[in-house]
């Protein structure tokens, strides 16, 4: 054989090979994870060393102050809280493979619909506006999260197209509200500044004769961000267990694997699709209750922030496990936080809050690319003293 | 009634210009069967790197060459977005994680550069800047036919070379998905891999190639959105405005159904709907509010995608494998 046929019958350099099912044991997966967190730290340390020139340990000490240094904890804490709220929505859909790209959509329903309550019904006593506010924001979000969803199982109708038309109308929405509400004024503030009806606090707080608020004790449990956190957390637990050990939690992950397996097991995949987008819209509107109740007290587009889309990454890498949401909602929140307090002591030198997304996206691509490396292995092509070996 | 009527319309066509060649880009990525959910932050990106190259380039010469401004800036911006679908087009076709994610991903970062390169390098007290000298280039209107047409003029002819670029851009790629081999080699990539794969069509090749060119594309038109739409003006806040377009061009390419000659007419009732409010009052005394006259075009592709479900016909149906993605070994 002349070399010159084996040259043109060279393999390519690499090739790739699924690594087929729980191939990689657990430690070794968390290990390639780790991997690429621990490189995404180092290209961010470059690329700030590179623009600014903070060296990487001012860098990251400054960062660490920002997201967990004293009076910046509970602020990290209470975001991460927000941007889990929603990545546990969206878990029972993702798990499904619904592509609900509307969460942040669903959100401001729940948002608004709380306002509205708030807004025209402020004379109901403090239990019961908040109880109306919470069942109208749940009907809201699921109701947000059902359209699409009942299209997708009578229509096959394209569910992460529709989810994301869903989001703008839902901005649309609120800003139609805000610009009502706020009549001439240049911003609408706080809605019931005065008699903090629909507040969360108005549950605790105490006034005298007159009406004026008497300054009690404040401990933990006279703390709305303390009842936020709490029932976001109660909401992740029971979600864990709702995926992990209930009969519905199984059809979910049947009819994620593969519709019509869940045909021929007698599961109605109409019936469960619609059955978990009322579940996965409903919570992402007691997310809109929440952060109207007991956080901004207003409405506007911002009530979301964006982790809509944020929390379909943090869902999609924690594969649907709540805690691990925790921790990667945490990560997340913890670099915008750090990046904020970056932005803080050295806008001088050009760093402005707008890097906290650079940075975040430079986390996020890592940490999902080593997904990859975990499913598949590369295979490089043996050298010819391989070959003539074998 | 007749002036704002015309002035209506001249909005129209401005915003549907750079809106188009958006949609056009992203259309070209859906037909190789990837949903790129990274448009709005590609657009972002294009519209900044390409606005800061023509600012610093027009304060450092004391007289801006006009042909280096408009070679400056749409190369930038193009590669720079071309970058942009690179990455993309790595963590999807090579690595293979989902689009949505990575897309979304390309998104948060796209906005977040465009917003840091902006802040690091354009340096003014209010943070606002504009450049003229670029801004007259880019709407360097056509002699004779711009002004002695009367109100055709001032309609159709009002506009600078991107706008009619873009008309060109859209009939090139009608025929090249119509009438070329490799438009149609693109097709079938998106409508069915494995048999194009088959067929000896490189998958991954035509993959890679409609995002770095649809991602550029759309890079452009963050420029043309910049020049014609802002009028050369450009403050840290548009990139949200300029983000919340990406995602309507998004929504265009479903309306356009996937058609490019659709997207010339398509844009334009989307922008025509999305500037009611602004002339309804004046022209019929009715007032709309700006925020429910926006939510139309949103709404307009909700139905559209409900109807081409609902009729079936496989003519108007987008990529049969969109969003889906493809790996050899796993068929």
């Amino acid at each position: 054989m002349s070399n010159t046929s084996v040259a043109a019958k060279k393999p390519p350099l690499f090739h790739i090979v699924g690594r087929g099912r729980g191939q990689l044991p657990f430690y070794q997966a968390w290990g390639i994870r780790l991997g690429a967190f621990a490189l995404a730290l180092i290209l961010n340390a470059v690329f700030v060393y590179l623009v600014v020139g903070v060296d990487p340990i001012t860098f990251y000490q400054t960062m660490l102050k920002g997201a967990f240094g004293k009076g910046f904890l509970w602020p990290t804490i209470k975001t991460s809280a927000k941007l889990l709220c929603i990545a546990v929505a969206l878990a029972p859909a993702f798990k499904m493979r619904f592509w609900n790209i509307g969460a942040e959509g669903q959100v401001l329903v729940g948002g608004i619909a709380a306002a509205v309550v708030m807004f025209y019904f402020s004379d109901l006593p403090a239990v019961v506006i908040l109880l109306l506010m919470m069942i109208v924001s749940l009907v809201a979000g699921a109701l947000w999260g059902v359209i699409p969803a009942f299209f997708k199982a009578k229509m096959n109708v394209n569910e992460t197209l529709f989810t994301l038309m869903m989001n703008y109308i839902a901005m649309n929405l609120v800003n139609f509200f805000y610009d009502l509400w706020k009549g001439p004024k240049t911003a609408l503030g706080k809605i019931n500044q005065s008699t903090h009806a629909g507040w969360l606090s108005s549950l605790w707080e105490k006034r005298d004769a007159n009406g004026y608020l008497i300054r009690g004790e404040e401990s933990l449990f006279t703390n709305s961000d303390f009842w936020f956190v709490v029932i976001i957390c109660v909401v992740a637990v029971l979600m864990y267990f709702y995926l992990k050990y209930t009969k519905q939690g199984y059809e979910i992950a049947v009819v994620g694997e593969s519709s019509n397996t869940a045909r021929y097991a007698g599961i109605s995949v109409k019936k469960v699709i619609l059955r978990t987008m009322i579940l996965s819209g409903a919570i992402c509107g007691l997310c809109g209750f929440l952060v109207v109740s007991a956080q901004s007290n207003t409405v506007s587009v911002s009530m979301a922030g964006g982790y809509g889309f944020t929390a379909i990454i943090v869902a999609w890498l924690s594969k649907f496990n709540t805690f691990t949401m925790a921790g990667v909602s945490v990560l997340i929140v913890a670099l915008e936080q750090g990046a904020a307090q970056m932005a803080n002591e050295y806008n001088f030198m050009g760093f402005s809050v707008a890097a906290a997304d650079v940075m975040i996206g430079i986390m996020l691509l890592f940490i999902v690319g080593s997904e990859f490396f975990i499913h598949y292995k590369v295979m490089f092509r043996k050298s010819s003293k391989e070959v003539a070996a074998v | 009634m007749m002036d704002i009527l015309v002035s209506w319309l001249q909005q129209g066509f401005k915003f549907a210009g750079f809106l188009a060649l958006a949609a056009l880009g992203e259309m070209i990525i859906e037909k190789s069967g990837s949903l790129n959910l990274g448009t709005p932050g590609t657009m972002c990106v294009g519209a900044a790197s390409g606005f800061i190259s023509v600012f610093l380039y027009a304060n450092s010469v004391a007289a801006p060459n006009p042909l280096v401004l408009i070679l400056l800036a749409l190369t930038v911006a193009f590669l720079s977005a071309m970058l942009m679908g690179l990455v993309f087009g790595f963590f999807t076709v090579t690595l293979r994680i989902n689009q949505n994610v990575i897309g979304l991903i390309m998104t948060i970062f796209g906005t977040g550069l465009a917003k840091f390169l902006s802040d690091f390098f354009v340096k003014t007290e209010s943070g606002n800047a504009r450049c003229q000298a670029a801004f007259e280039v880019f709407t360097a209107k056509i002699p004779f036919l711009s002004d002695s047409l009367g109100i055709v003029s001032k309609v159709l002819f009002n506009y600078g070379f991107l706008f009619y670029l873009t008309i060109v851009i859209a009939i090139g790629a009608w025929l090249f998905f119509k009438k070329t081999r490799t438009g149609l080699n693109l097709r079938a990539v998106g409508e069915n891999p494995a048999t194009a794969d088959a067929a000896g069509i490189s998958v991954t090749r035509y993959k890679y190639l409609a995002s770095c060119i649809g991602s550029g594309l759309v890079g452009v038109a963050g420029i043309f959105c910049t020049m014609e739409f802002k009028s050369g003006a450009w403050a840290v806040a548009d990139i949200d405005s300029i983000e919340a377009f990406g995602w309507l061009a998004v929504a265009l390419v479903i309306f356009a159904l996937w058609k490019p000659i659709n997207l010339l007419w398509g844009s334009l009732v989307f922008s025509i709907c999305y500037w009611a409010y602004m002339y309804l009052p004046q022209m019929l005394g009715i007032t709309v509010s700006d925020d429910l006259a926006q939510m139309l075009p949103y709404i307009i592709t909700i139905l559209v995608l409900i109807v081409i479900n609902l009729r079936k016909s496989r003519e108007n149906q987008g990529p049969a494998a969109l969003g889906l993605a493809y790996f050899r070994e796993e068929r």
